[in-house]
């Protein structure tokens, strides 16, 4: 598995390191069912057999967030972005 | 037909021509007292099932052949060397259980309590695994910390003054050791086969009917087939299937690899592992050395992996064994694992009346069956949980109760 970094380029998976998927968004500690949403939120998991939305790191080269879409039943890449803020986990 | 010395010799002298099938090949009947969906656990827990609660109409449901799943795929390590009460008295009776499988299924299981030894490189990491080992023995398991001198005893050949990673000692408990995983399946197959269970391959689960909030049954490739309690054994694609019932679990999908070697004389003795890296090793019967290490680390249903782990897994064993060196890798391949949140497995009562879930069993499954079995045949039968499964309940991570023993938080990739 290689992964297209947008600033370094195509890179061996060696370099990277894997987060999570990146759909959960945290919920606000402030609202009346804060408690249940941060169950949902830190243990529950779509973990779908297909695409996959997740947040890989680029530790070995860049050092940048980064938003995948891979195919978690043959490893095969859709899409690759830098993460923004507020966009998920980190 | 029971196996003994006697069928052996007489089958022998008479060109062994007289062995019968050992597992019928049913038709899906329209309805069962129970379903389980899942030719692993599942074996174990209709096997269970039968013998202990007479439940005896009722069936197994495997997606493809009898073994081609988790059960098959694994490195046939049995251990009970957990620290935590919960995991350590469930296991502990998974060994007791091993112990007695042979004599119980009539049905070679090869039981090799060959010791499995934790090998530890540090001062630090003594402390931590005498901790471990005080643990087990408080719970009354099996543990022994081993000196260095007690360890090159075992491990001559290991590379104890390595610059790195120098071999200080190691944890060892003389009851862990391996099992012949196939066995398992046919044993279990055979014994519950016997009982009148009907175990029917290559039919996978494509829906599961719920009314009321109550179990009908399931769609599957061969037909809807009714029952009023349904199990699901089916770690690997726990989520896919709880999905078809509107369960989202504390699961994600992972692979893990492993490897065998060409055929060697004897080496290793006993199950041994890296305490620097990600590596442990055994030698099969036949004589290939059987490794592996870490996961992956990502989201995958795909059963294979990638490079970087090999290379990690190559690096540690030679770390430990630089005899390693010159061998040759025969084949490797990857599991699927149901990587539970805290790194522990799930067996309970979901909100639906009638279905039961057994899932989350991250990389020690195998060494779980006969316990997993029979705590999820009482959980079916009795619509109560057993004692030891008590810890292992979903809703554990809601009320903060989480099992984590390796303290990793709810990062899967990490345990």
């Amino acid at each position: 598995m290689r992964i297209k970094c947008p600033y370094c380029g195509e890179r061996d998976l060696g370099e990277f390191t894997y987060l999570g998927a990146a759909d959960p968004k945290r919920p606000d500690p402030g609202s009346a069912d804060a408690a249940s949403a941060f169950v949902d939120y830190v243990y529950l998991r779509e973990n779908p057999a297909g695409p996959n939305a997740e947040f890989w790191y680029h530790g070995g080269g860049c050092r940048s967030w980064l938003r995948v879409v891979r195919d978690t039943r043959n490893h095969e890449i859709e899409s690759v972005a830098l993460a923004k803020p507020g966009e998920g986990k980190p | 037909m029971r196996y003994s010395a006697l069928s052996l010799l007489t089958h022998g002298l008479t060109g062994n021509k007289g062995w019968g099938q050992v597992w019928r090949k049913p038709e899906p009947k329209p309805a069962y007292d129970a379903v389980i969906v899942g030719g692993g656990h599942g074996l174990a827990t209709a096997y269970y099932l039968a013998k202990e609660h007479g439940m005896t109409n009722i069936a197994v449901l495997e997606k493809g052949y009898l073994g081609s799943g988790n059960i098959g795929r694994n490195t046939t390590i049995i251990r009970s060397n957990y620290m935590l009460p919960g995991n350590n008295a469930f296991y502990e009776r998974a060994m007791t259980l091993w112990e007695g499988l042979a004599q119980d299924l009539n049905f070679n299981t090869m039981v090799s309590q060959r010791g499995i030894l934790n090998v530890f490189h540090s001062d630090p990491q003594r402390n931590a695994y005498a901790r471990r080992g005080n643990a087990m023995r408080l719970l009354g398991v099996d543990a022994e910390l081993l000196s260095r001198d007690q360890v090159r005893k075992l491990l001559p050949f290991a590379d104890f003054d390595n610059a790195r990673f120098p071999i200080r000692g190691a944890l060892m408990q003389p009851r862990g050791g391996t099992v012949r995983h196939d066995a398992v399946v046919w044993g279990y197959a055979r014994a519950a086969d016997e009982r009148g269970v009907d175990i029917i391959e290559h039919c996978e689960v494509t829906g599961i009917r719920v009314e009321d909030g109550k179990i009908k049954g399931v769609e599957t490739t061969r037909g809807f087939i009714a029952a009023p309690k349904v199990g699901l054994a089916v770690a690997g694609n726990s989520s896919r299937v709880a999905a078809m019932a509107g369960i989202r679990l504390p699961i994600e999908a992972h692979v893990i690899q492993a490897f065998v070697t060409e055929g060697l004389k004897p080496l290793i003795d006993n199950v041994v592992t890296f305490g620097a890296g990600h590596f442990y090793v055994s030698q099969s019967d036949k004589g290939g050395l059987v490794f592996g290490g870490d996961l992956d680390g990502y989201n995958s249903y795909a059963q294979r992996g990638n490079l970087p782990v090999v290379e990690d897994v190559a690096e540690g064993g030679l770390a430990l064994f630089p005899n390693l060196a010159r061998l040759r890798i025969l084949r490797s391949w990857a599991g699927l694992l149901d990587m539970s949140m805290d790194g522990s497995p799930i067996i309970d009562k979901t909100d639906i009346g009638g279905l039961y879930l057994s899932c989350g069993w991250c990389y020690g499954g195998f060494k779980a069956t006969p316990a997993s079995g029979e705590s999820f045949a009482y959980l079916i039968a009795q619509d109560a949980p057993n004692g030891l499964i008590r810890p292992f309940r979903l809703d554990r991570y809601a009320r903060g109760a989480v099992l984590d023993e390796k303290g990793m938080g709810a990062q899967p990739n990490l345990h």
